[in-house]
């Protein structure tokens, strides 16, 4: 044990000789288009990974980006591994508890479900959701009976499998899901707003850190990049900021 | 990859496989198979030695050496390996940086722990905040071979433990005889001659280290399993050049098949040692067999 505390020393004694300005490490899922996605080249993408590195541009930051299972995402911020979560998380009075936020840069989102026909049962049958997201909690709360899944892209394969009777995400997850399946898939009922946007996660004790990004985010608003942004990666039609 | 991937979008069959294949993202996923099998070279040996120690400590005279060895060998082997995963490289991580931040920065006022947040001095954190990628990932990957080491030591030094114990007396009081010191019993007869006891539990502990590498996953690492569900996944040509349904059957399909194939060369490796150690036993046996017919002779009919 006190050898490995003291290869421990040695492994950070390396790096420690330059004290640089400090890295923003930004995490992210990396499994959730087009919010975040690992492209074709292998490298983070999506309208949060574009958001984000404008935000730290203007705000004169270094960020740098981190992949994390979503179910560990909040536990991995709250003990340090990275300070930002930027992975489609709408903001909740639950995860507010545990975490902070900015303000949201995704307006309030809405969820819908899909399925393989229109007549599906959403009401009393299956329904697949994301371990630990605002969709699994408000299923719960519905007759139907909750699946969950680690991924969102296990949610789909699930009802295509038909284990599940039907999908419940946001509506943004699903739209490219539904146009590339052909009219295989369709959207079922209505769509149901859900939650208070989606904001930047950070640690309870670095206010500092979330003033500085809701600062950028405040002037992205107004200048109307951020709506463009918005508008490039979810399609003319998507909500924006007035 | 090639030339003609420029745009995948025309390609079909082999052409359009062949630039599939040779994505970044599948680059990647190649270099994991590098991962999980440098992972499996550093740490064999790591949790050999840890098995060697446990044992070692656990027949020690001395007692409270001895009930650290026994101790880490009855807690470790009977905690399942997921929760000792989750908890202990946590509890790892957060004790470095607390050490650290103990002896960097002794001005610190405020406390380490404010409600949720484990908070210490950015001198403190590791690896540093403003640390290249990589350092990040080789920290990661040092923090997993440490759990694997430790939990698959606590077997190996159950087995190694055992295999002490079955060498046999007349071994240890023969050398004795011949005025060894008990270091010198341990180094030159007891170490050698166990290993022909141990090493059907150490191949077994081999198998079951092979096997559980996918718990590289649950640390965060980027490994075989986490491409292999990436990729598989289906993919909608909204976000990527090469759109195609659910294929996760035959990613988890190809790990299967890379993992029969580690699992059956080291069979074949194994049989092969404990042949040969078997044959050095069987000698020995003989031997002995030789020896104790002469000394009946010697003895005469009673």
């Amino acid at each position: 044990m006190k050898n490995t505390l003291l290869l421990a020393a040695g492994l950070a004694l390396a790096p420690a000789a330059s004290f640089a300005q400090d890295t923003i490490r930004m995490g992210t899922e990396g499994a959730y288009p087009p919010y975040n996605f690992i492209n074709d080249s292998g490298t983070v993408d999506g309208f949060e990974i574009e958001l984000g590195n404008v935000l730290c541009e203007r705000a004169g930051l270094t960020c740098e980006w981190v992949t994390n299972d979503w179910d560990s995402i909040i536990p991995n911020l709250v003990s340090g591994n990275y300070d930002t979560i930027m992975a489609g998380m709408s903001i909740t009075d639950e995860r507010d508890e545990v975490i902070d936020f900015t303000q949201d840069y995704y307006p309030p989102t809405v969820s819908s479900y899909v399925a393989l026909s229109e007549d599906a049962d959403i009401d009393g049958g299956v329904v697949a959701a994301q371990t630990a997201t605002i969709q699994a909690g408000h299923v719960a709360e519905t007759g139907a009976t909750l699946l969950e899944y680690a991924t969102p892209e296990e949610t789909v394969a699930a009802m295509r499998n038909g284990e599940a009777d039907a999908v419940f995400a946001d509506y943004d997850y699903l739209v490219p899901v539904v146009e590339a399946s052909g009219g295989e898939l369709v959207f079922v009922g209505d769509g149901v707003p859900l939650g208070g946007g989606i904001g930047m996660g950070l640690r309870e004790s670095d206010g500092d850190l979330r003033e500085t990004f809701d600062a950028v985010i405040t002037e992205m608003k107004e200048d109307g990049s951020l709506n463009e942004m918005l508008r490039k990666w979810f399609g003319e039609d998507t909500a924006v900021y007035e | 990859m090639f030339s003609y991937c420029a745009d995948p979008e025309t390609l079909e069959g082999l052409a359009w496989l062949s630039c599939y294949l040779t994505t970044g993202k599948h680059l990647a996923f190649y270099q994991a198979f590098g991962t999980v099998l440098l992972l499996l070279a550093v740490t064999a040996p790591a949790a050999l030695a840890f098995g060697f120690a446990g044992a070692v400590a656990a027949r020690s005279r001395i007692a409270p050496l001895s009930w650290l060895g026994k101790g880490y060998i009855a807690v470790v082997r009977g905690v399942p390996d997921i929760a000792f995963f989750l908890f202990f490289v946590i509890a790892l991580d957060q004790g470095i940086e607390w050490l650290r931040h103990k002896a960097l920065c002794p001005d610190w006022d405020q406390p380490i722990r404010q409600g949720n947040d484990f908070v210490v001095c950015s001198a403190a954190k590791m690896p540093l905040g403003n640390a290249a990628q990589w350092v990040h990932d080789l920290y990661g990957f040092w923090l997993a071979v440490v759990t694997f080491a430790i939990v698959f030591g606590a077997f190996a030094a159950n087995v190694l433990y055992g295999a002490m114990r079955a060498v046999p007396r007349a071994q240890l009081e023969t050398a004795e005889a011949y005025g060894m010191a008990p270091r010198q019993v341990f180094r030159r007869i007891l170490v050698p001659q166990m290993w022909v006891y141990a090493l059907p539990g150490l191949s077994n502990t081999w198998m079951v280290l092979l096997k559980a590498t996918p718990l590289l996953f649950l640390l965060g690492i980027q490994d075989i399993v986490y491409w292999a569900r990436d990729l598989g996944g289906s993919k909608t040509p909204q976000f990527t050049d090469y759109p195609h349904g659910d294929w996760r059957v035959y990613y988890f399909g190809a790990l299967l098949v890379f993992y029969l194939l580690c699992t059956k060369l080291s069979g074949i490796a194994l049989d092969r040692l404990e042949g040969r150690i078997g044959h050095v036993d069987a000698r020995i046996a003989r031997a002995e067999r030789r020896a104790g017919a002469r000394q009946a002779d010697a003895m005469g009919p009673q």
